[in-house]
């Protein structure tokens, strides 16, 4: 089976392991993932900050560009490109007028009527239904699922099961084996975009997260987005200088707990490429 | 321009009415950053109701739009579901572009336009290059030294940038944008 994919450019950097984790895993379940091609960044934060034409036509070249690769369905593992990719359908689909103007400046067609998943609906759809059958290592310890803010927020446009306490990705950890636990934080921010220009946000925000998922035993922290990853994980001394404390709790990708699940080794997941070393009883 | 020109003004821009708030408060008690902000989310929708062309300026020159998060918990938790992400927005844009903004928040500006500059430079990000033309626009020269040879040895950066193909149809993008900005 063939689905679209678009990678985005944290998937290709500093989120590699997601990548790589994500296509091992489709690639155990039989589906081929094909990207979109000449692909280009979404414009994440900082074009929805100070342009509101830039927020709208980049991400919608690449829903041109995945029409003209004639796809249906497209799979944005990365919850910011997500975000600003459902956004831009969104405000277009309620806008004729403002689509006939993308699509001029694109200077290209634009139906808008393509299907976009995230990471916990491309999972749910085409990798669970085949996990009884994958599944050889059972995960059989706490996590915390940790959705942050993009994958659920606004609900009148991501139409999450429930967006202060999402439940998607702590059923299917459940299918691998381990115990979701129960916690408040599941939908905090941690501080997104601020990595580089307030580090010191960051290291509050995304501590109170951590902190809050240790107190309540968790072994691991699961996520669905690079810039949550890449703040709980790689500004843990952040973190650590916030909380006055050293943690020590592993952050992992969905796709990579899923991975170590199906038996594959941690380096075909990627958990070599971690900040915080990653020592769960699965890959020991 | 007075009161309702203001409220109205902004309505037709964004399709935001900022009449409907009364001033419950669940914005600011839900934000992550609400305690930092010079103005809180509350008080930003206040001014913009009953305020005058002083009050458009003073949001205009605050630091609460700069540090907002787009979080969107405000949003979804609003029993009047204001989007005011979406308002940020839009005074984050005017703020930039009529260059009012805030001191303490120009570092934040400074990575979102170097974050751009990289985007248009290749149409993909370049983690590097990014952090390097941040570095020379704020001078923290310092900052996050031992960072990247780590993420270098992880193979998480890319020494070169990975460009598309078809450049001439993002410079279209990009062409006109910011060319009124006053500094």
């Amino acid at each position: 089976m063939k689905i679209g994919f678009y990678p985005g450019c944290s998937l290709t950097g500093s989120s590699r392991e997601y990548n790589e984790s994500l296509l091992a895993i489709s690639k155990e379940a039989g589906v081929e993932l094909c990207e979109i091609t000449d692909w280009n960044c979404c414009g994440a934060t900082a074009a929805h900050n100070l342009s509101k034409d830039l927020s709208l036509t980049l991400p919608a070249r690449n829903l041109a560009l995945a029409e003209l690769d004639q796809m249906d369905e497209l799979v944005v593992p990365c919850a910011a490109c997500y975000n600003r990719l459902v956004m831009t359908q969104h405000e277009l689909g309620e806008n004729e007028s403002l689509k006939k103007i993308v699509s001029e400046k694109l200077q290209m067609p634009l139906q808008n009527g393509i299907k976009i998943l995230n990471v916990l609906q491309f999972l749910e759809k085409h990798i669970v239904p085949r996990l009884e059958q994958l599944v050889k290592n059972p995960l059989d310890f706490d996590v915390a699922c940790y959705y942050g803010c993009l994958l659920v927020r606004p609900q009148r446009v991501m139409k999450a099961d429930r967006f202060e306490d999402p439940m998607t990705m702590d059923v299917i950890m459940q299918k691998l084996g381990a115990n979701p636990i129960d916690w408040p934080f599941k939908t905090e921010c941690c501080g997104a975009g601020f990595s580089v220009s307030k580090p010191e946000i960051v290291g509050e925000l995304s501590g109170k997260i951590v902190r809050n998922a240790v107190d309540r035993g968790a072994r691991a922290i699961v996520v669905a987005c690079p810039m949550c990853h890449s703040n709980l994980d790689m500004r843990r001394p952040a973190i650590e200088t916030y909380l006055n404390m050293k943690v020590d709790i592993p952050v992992i990708y969905i796709t990579q707990a899923i991975a170590l699940a199906m038996g594959l080794t941690p380096r075909q997941a990627g958990i070599q490429r971690h900040f915080v070393p990653v020592n769960l009883p699965v890959n020991r | 321009m007075d009161t309702e020109d203001l409220s109205h003004n902004i309505r037709q821009l964004t399709g935001i009415n900022v009449r409907e708030c009364y001033q419950c408060g669940k914005c600011t008690a839900g934000c992550p950053v609400g305690d930092r902000m010079d103005l809180r989310p509350s008080v930003i929708m206040r001014m913009l109701q009953s305020g005058d062309n002083a009050s458009l300026e003073e949001v205009l020159r605050s630091n609460s739009i700069w540090l907002c998060l787009t979080c969107e918990t405000c949003y979804s938790r609003c029993p009047m579901e204001i989007d005011i992400p979406k308002l940020m927005d839009y005074l984050r844009e005017k703020s930039y572009s009529e260059g009012k903004v805030h001191p303490e928040s120009r570092n934040i500006v400074a990575f979102h336009k170097s974050f751009l500059n990289s985007v248009e430079q290749n149409g993909r990000l370049h983690e590097i290059g990014l952090v390097l033309d941040y570095k020379i626009h704020t001078g923290k020269l310092f900052q996050d030294v031992t960072l990247a040879p780590e993420m270098y040895a992880k193979g998480k950066l890319h020494i070169w940038p990975e460009a598309i193909k078809d450049k001439k149809s993002l410079a279209r993008l990009f062409k006109d944008q910011f060319k009124n900005k006053k500094s």
